[in-house]
């Protein structure tokens, strides 16, 4: 296929007035302790974040770490009106497929930066399968930032679309293997449901949020007690969802203003959904937290990534009754919000495969255990019949800038 | 006045405040703009623009300060916590004592425009014998008041007013007002303190009522109850996060003046009966002074207390409110003004089942704010009601 689609190499480099204005607002930093109890009780511990203040200040390297992710190979491709940001490394085994990566919210490309080490060299054997691996900084995040979208088509939806223009027409992969988590579970299934014949296999980490549509009468007792349990969690747990979703404009002010109230939102998430709580940092250390929400301040970007909330809410993409028919892989983490989901529950969407529970890990699995995800989405791949999970790529292959 | 006890108070912002805040502003990064213009999605980016250039320009705290020095204040120490309140004494033979309580997003300077027309309504456009004595306290948790951070406060400022009232000004009967958090709080010392309270006027029926359905719910109150449970599903997302994440939501807004102005702001521009248009209703001076209490002082995580003990107060805490609004007298003579563009429309039924309802009136014009929306309105409407009640005194 020739392509109207050009890509280019793109490197990180964000200005020191950018960095210097930071620091100046991390030095002025006010400091609300809201509850007398403290700790994680009204959200974020505000001791907790007060140290990591001190630490972003003190400690912390921007440098470091942009050199640090300027090794992987970033590009940019112009797609119509938007410029989507995407990691691209190439499978070092002699057995590859193409996996296309989807963050979430409150992460960002960076979901997969353990990962992709174990993703694309054999580290069981030369005939280890392995991949080349794509990740995007999805519309309204990071590098890509907001993008104009067409006002019939939902937002995941769009997303989806503009994701395999880049499989497609940028990268020139015929058929590839989709992953995701969080919102990016639900655009890789928007994907596969669009696009059936270009994605030859879907892995998730979570089911996503349409699976009842509301009505939990035709659910078994074991799937209408997980709804049950999940819906509580959300009154408990769940209002930061209900802001982005009604009224994410009178939020965003503060947090593209104040890089202490971002990172205290951020942080609340990374929080809850980790392993365990207790032990945070033992899933995410301070400089790996700070560099996604650093990303997130340098490009002005946490308005457009809860924006979609809202847009989601009122234009929903899946709906009760969608059906993945691509095979699905679904790796589930025990401290993920809810726990397991019962099985059942998944398949009432999606053609579920292989299931696997994983014995520890919470809702940003790839990240917090990467070599664990890397793994069971190998086997997962590896474990299908078709022919056409499988391939070696002839597409266009950016080379890595030296 | 137990002078002791009431010190008075003057608004002084130091310097740095203002040196800081100015640095903020003109550091402030709104958002790229996302989406479609206007306030659907919370705040109207145009909107933000025109109030950060006012902010950085125009705005004079100094001239809005004394504005507010002109009236009488005091800080005094009552139930654990140092209160600050105006304190104006009516123009009249023998006025009648009245506390007026806010809510949120608005704070003590939701009654600067109607003090005047309570304390002196010979001079607009009343009698004499209309006068009241008008005390304005900031909530234990907002503003210029203090309390010392304990969770489950709102059940107590009952108590902490009728201290204010009784032990510090000296005074045995008294009429309350209130409205948003203002009303319940008003409708709790009226059922607590029976005996002292000549009568509460509230420009809400208190939404905590809502908690517990009765079975019998006429077709009206079931209007009512649908428009409680569309206004949660539509725009409750503020309550819950300030319920049950405080602090996260604080150290933004806490951080952040602009962040501040847009979360207070979008609230007036929902509530109040402006027809989209926020500055055909309040001016950018009223809205950046009322968000200044808040940022000045950094209270607005602390006045998110009251929705954090709301969502925390758990079954026990309710029952024992109803145990005491059994035990508590509901004989208290009550008045309703209600407004046209207010969140939900109670029916007066509904308010009769709480209360002993002695005046219900539907004002064609007003929202949520009505005594800074429309003062003369309300403020009529309280002499009326109080009028026969002065014979108590």
């Amino acid at each position: 296929m020739s392509t109207l689609a050009s890509t280019e190499p793109f490197r990180i480099g964000i200005s020191g007035q950018v960095i210097d204005d930071l620091h100046a607002r991390l030095k002025r930093a006010r400091r609300p302790h809201v509850l007398k109890s403290g700790g994680w009780d009204g959200g974020s511990d505000p001791e907790y974040i007060d140290e990591l203040i001190r630490y972003w200040r003190t400690d912390y390297d921007w440098r470091q770490h942009e050199r640090e992710l300027n090794q992987l190979s970033h590009f940019t491709a112009r797609l119509g009106d938007a410029n989507i940001h995407y990691v691209h490394e190439i499978a070092l085994g002699v057995r590859t497929a193409p996996v296309l990566l989807l963050h979430g919210w409150p992460d960002s490309f960076l979901r997969y930066r353990k990962a992709i080490p174990h993703l694309i060299n054999p580290e069981h054997g030369e005939e280890e399968l392995t991949f080349d691996v794509v990740v995007p900084s999805l519309p309204g995040f990071a590098f890509t930032g907001p993008v104009a979208r067409p006002a019939g088509i939902p937002a995941i939806k769009h997303a989806a679309q503009l994701m395999h223009r880049l499989m497609t027409e940028v990268l020139g992969y015929e058929t590839f293997v989709v992953a995701g988590g969080d919102g990016g579970s639900a655009i890789a299934q928007s994907l596969a449901i669009q696009y059936p014949h270009s994605v030859s296999a879907v892995h998730l980490t979570d089911i996503g949020w349409h699976g009842h549509g509301g009505d939990t009468s035709s659910l078994t007792d074991i799937e209408r007690q997980y709804v049950a349990a999940a819906n509580r969690r959300f009154m408990q747990d769940g209002a930061y969802v209900m802001v982005h979703a009604s009224q994410p404009r009178a939020l965003a002010v503060s947090l593209n203003d104040s890089p202490t109230g971002l990172a205290s939102w951020i942080v609340d998430r990374f929080h809850s959904w980790c392993d365990s709580p207790r032990h945070l940092e033992r899933s995410f250390s301070k400089d790996e937290m700070l560099t996604n929400i650093t990303i997130y301040w340098v490009t002005q970007t946490i308005g457009s990534s809860i924006y979609g909330y809202l847009e989601e809410t009122r234009q929903p993409t899946l709906k009760h009754g969608n059906y993945v028919d691509r095979p699905v892989g679904l790796a589930a983490f025990p401290k993920d919000l809810g726990g397991f989901p019962p099985r059942r529950l998944a398949e009432r969407t999606l053609n579920v495969v292989r299931w696997t529970e994983m014995k520890s890990g919470g809702h940003f699995g790839a990240w917090e255990r990467p070599e664990e995800f890397a793994t069971e989405l190998k086997l997962f791949v590896d474990s299908l019949e078709e022919p056409l999970a499988l391939q070696f790529s002839h597409g266009h292959r950016p080379r890595k800038t030296v | 006045m137990d002078i002791a006890r009431a010190r008075p108070f003057e608004i002084q912002v130091g310097e740095p405040v203002l040196a800081d805040l100015a640095a903020r502003l003109a550091a402030s990064r709104l958002p790229p703009e996302q989406g479609a213009p206007g306030w659907d999605a919370g705040a109207d980016p145009a909107y933000l623009r025109t109030l950060l250039e006012y902010w950085r320009e125009k705005y004079d705290w100094r001239r809005e300060e004394s504005a507010l020095n002109r009236f009488a204040q005091f800080r005094a120490e009552v139930n654990g916590a140092d209160i600050h309140f105006i304190h104006v004494r009516g123009k009249g033979a023998q006025p009648l004592p009245l506390i007026l309580t806010h809510g949120f997003p608005d704070s003590f300077t939701r009654f600067l425009k109607i003090i005047p027309l309570l304390t002196d309504p010979a001079a607009h456009g009343g009698v004499a014998e209309d006068a009241f004595d008008v005390v304005v306290p900031s909530l234990p948790w907002c503003g210029f008041s203090r309390e010392h951070r304990h969770a489950g406060g709102l059940f107590r400022v009952n108590d902490t007013w009728h201290q204010l009232m009784t032990d510090v000004l000296g005074y045995e009967r008294y009429g309350a007002h209130g409205g948003d958090w203002g009303s319940t709080i008003t409708e709790h010392i009226a059922r607590s303190h029976a005996k002292s309270v000549i009568g509460i006027h509230l420009t809400d029926v208190p939404f905590w009522h809502s908690l517990r359905l009765p079975d019998d719910l006429k077709p009206r109150e079931r209007e009512y109850v649908e428009q409680i449970q569309q206004f949660q599903m539509r725009h409750g997302a503020y309550a819950m996060i300030q319920g049950r994440k405080p602090q996260t939501l604080a150290d933004g807004l806490d951080d952040s003046p602009m962040g501040l102005a847009a979360w207070l702001t979008e609230k007036f521009q929902r509530w109040s009966d402006c027809d989209g248009d926020l500055d055909a209703v309040f001016t950018k001076d009223e809205m950046l002074t009322n968000a200044m209490v808040y940022w000045v002082t950094g209270t607005i995580g602390s006045a998110f207390m009251p929705y954090y003990d709301v969502l925390n107060a758990g079954p026990p805490r309710w029952i024992a409110e109803a145990v005491k609004q059994k035990l508590g007298s509901d004989d208290v003579p009550a008045a309703f003004a209600m407004f046209p563009r207010d969140l939900t429309h109670p029916p007066r039924e509904w308010a009769e089942r709480f209360f002993n309802v002695r005046r219900w009136t539907e004002f064609p014009k007003g929202g949520h704010f009505a005594a800074m929306e429309q003062p003369q309105a309300l403020a009529g409407d309280m002499r009326e009601f109080f009028r026969p009640l002065r014979r108590g005194l």
